[in-house]
């Protein structure tokens, strides 16, 4: 087979001679379309009913930027200390060998499979000034549970196993050869791990992070129990959405979603672009 | 620099890999370590390396006992079979690695690493490549550089695994060649591993063969070829043929008959003959020779591989003749070998 000069812009790739292409393509068209696409523009169509100005007024009133504020803002640091404690759970879980790992690995799990409400009941009243944890750290004036402190440790209890499950298998293909020839060529051990692992597992941790952070943004369920869910302090935007329906507001709602919706796409847009970038570079 | 394992062995969960080995090399040689796989050759490497500790004996780098550095103290340069590069980092970051993670005063500066990393780079023949990343590379050329960081830190010894084990046949004549011409102009002291004895007889100065974590014999690749001094040995490298024979008043007999070679200072009883296909003389009358029926003739190369089946049990051997001998025709052949060796039999 002769191969086609390379074209600049955007081509089909020609499939392989194993049939199949045409029918899942247009299988995952299908479903895409049904599961996100009509319910997404449905969100859209809905907001767009409620015209610019009352959009924008929606869009820029205090309480929807609070929450806005609140929710990104609780996201971005649970992910961001996922990424860090993730690592290191991954870490042991793949590289060391003791009594009851795979128990432990079981649980990193748990987080996905226990309803979310049950979360945030059971870690309410664990950082409620008279629980266990809450009743240590009221003294030293820590206040957890009713505050964004309290979102953002439901947010990394929710958000743990994305970035453990994403790190994982890329850190069980790290060859053990280039951490010796690191070694041979003078590295200690913190170098290794600073200039030749962390590195490698960048875009898987990258990953992680999107995942996590995305899911953060999105929670809801543990959330509204350990938040308190005061307006402009501790009110995150999928609650505010939930009492603009009960108010029978569903414009207003739609707004929020919409709003949500564009700023979750762009960020996760960006992740995608930085992988892609890297994976082209590093192979 | 001179390197000297001393009584090394080295188990891996009670299972032994090296039973005592003991290996001089030279300052400036370039030596491999030959056997197939399991004869411990790797785990001699990675013990000079300090990739393993020995279980018991020492390691010399010249006069200091190596054994007890760690592998970063030990500056040796190592190469993996399938290079190990670091994907994230350019191929200049690459051979500039081992310098960058130095301290202190030892550790040059940004300007003099890409120096040094753009010099080596000439020297693997991989000039203007700085910029690109170890998966835009061949296979060849990222052995090259792989070879390239080792010897940036301007190692001890440099240690070979298999560097071109994972080569097409083509690329790997090309980079063995190359490889003696770096050796032969930077002079590093420089450990190979090998299961290809065509590689290792043409690249090394001195051979190590090995079998079963011993080793075998230590020799040029003349020594080793021309007077191999165990069955292994010259069942391993190159052609053999072996015969059960026996050794009778310092003759040496097949079943009944004598054939016509001597071994005075051979022990009676039974023994193993060893000869080299291509090394036999061919005879017409046969008083005191080896003939056989010929059992299959296959053509190989430039010339004729001849199997024979010998005597009544009919132990079979093979021969080389040249390809328009008019004995391949012959449905019976009697030779003499013109090189052999009597070994007891086990």
């Amino acid at each position: 087979m002769t191969t086609a000069p390379a074209k600049a812009g955007w081509r089909f790739r020609q499939p392989s001679v194993i049939p199949g292409f045409g029918l899942t393509l247009g299988f995952s068209l299908a479903y895409l379309t049904l599961i996100i696409l009509i319910p997404l523009s449905g969100l859209i169509w809905r907001s767009a009913a409620l015209g610019w100005a009352d959009f924008w007024a929606i869009a820029t009133d205090r309480r929807t930027v609070n929450a806005l504020e609140i929710s990104f803002g609780t996201a971005f640091i649970a992910a961001s200390v996922n990424v860090v404690f993730g690592t290191i759970v991954a870490w042991v879980l793949v590289r060391y060998n003791f009594p009851g790992r795979r128990i432990v690995d079981a649980m990193v799990d748990l987080p996905f499979a226990l309803p979310t409400a049950v979360a945030g009941i059971a870690l309410t009243t664990l950082y409620a000034p008279n629980g266990w944890l809450g009743s240590l750290l009221a003294p030293l004036g820590i206040k957890v549970a009713y505050t964004p402190l309290g979102i953002v440790i439901a947010l990394i209890f929710i958000g743990l196993p994305f970035v453990v499950r994403t790190v994982q298998p890329i850190m069980e293909e790290i060859d053990k050869e280039v951490e010796e020839v690191a070694a041979t060529l003078g590295a200690n051990r913190f170098q290794t791990i600073a200039r030749v692992l962390l590195p490698g597992l960048a875009p898987a941790i990258v990953t992680g992070f999107a995942l996590a952070f995305a899911r953060g943004v999105g929670e809801y369920g543990s959330v509204i129990f350990i938040a308190g869910n005061l307006p402009y302090k501790s009110e995150i935007a999928p609650l505010l959405i939930v009492i603009r329906l009960e108010e029978y507001n569903y414009a207003a709602a739609t707004a929020i979603a919409a709003i949500m919706l564009a700023l979750s796409f762009v960020m996760l847009l960006v992740i995608n672009l930085v992988q892609t970038w890297s994976r082209k570079r590093y192979g | 620099m001179e390197v000297r394992v001393a009584n090394v062995r080295k188990e891996f969960e009670r299972f032994p890999a090296l039973h005592d080995v003991s290996l001089d090399i030279k300052s400036g040689e370039l030596i491999a370590l030959l056997g197939p796989s399991g004869s411990g050759k790797t785990t001699l490497l990675r013990l000079i390396a300090g990739l393993e500790r020995p279980t018991k004996g020492r390691i010399f780098f010249g006069e200091e006992d190596a054994s007890q550095k760690s592998i970063q103290e030990r500056n040796v340069g190592f190469v993996f079979q399938h290079y190990a590069l670091f994907r994230h980092m350019t191929v200049a970051d690459n051979i500039g690695f081992g310098l960058k993670v130095r301290h202190g005063p030892s550790r040059p500066s940004a300007q003099e690493i890409r120096r040094r990393a753009s010099e080596l780079l000439d020297l693997v023949q991989l000039s203007g490549l700085e910029k690109r990343y170890p998966a835009q590379l061949s296979g060849g050329q990222r052995q090259r550089v792989a070879l390239a960081r080792a010897m940036a830190i301007e190692p001890a010894v440099l240690l070979l695994d298999e560097p071109f084990g994972a080569l097409d046949a083509q690329v790997r004549r090309e980079l063995r060649r190359w490889l003696r011409d770096i050796h032969d102009a930077t002079g590093h002291t420089t450990v190979f591993v090998t299961h290809d004895q065509e590689e290792a007889l043409e690249l090394a100065d001195r051979v190590v063969v090995m079998s079963q974590g011993s080793i075998e014999q230590v020799g040029t690749a003349d020594e080793i070829y021309d007077t191999p001094n165990s069955p292994f040995v010259y069942g391993f490298i190159g052609e053999s043929s072996a015969l059960p024979v026996k050794v009778e008043d310092g003759q040496v007999w097949i079943a009944d008959r004598p054939i016509g070679l001597s071994a005075p200072q051979a022990p009676r009883g039974e023994a193993t003959l060893f000869f080299r296909p291509h090394d036999v003389d061919l005879v017409d009358e046969c008083n005191g020779c080896i003939a056989g029926t010929v059992a299959a003739s296959r053509r190989v190369a430039g010339t004729r591989r001849v199997e024979l089946e010998i005597g009544g049990d009919r132990q079979r051997v093979e021969i080389e003749l040249p390809v328009d001998h008019p004995a391949a025709q012959k449905s019976r052949v009697a030779f003499r070998p013109r090189r052999w060796k009597l070994f007891p039999a086990a």
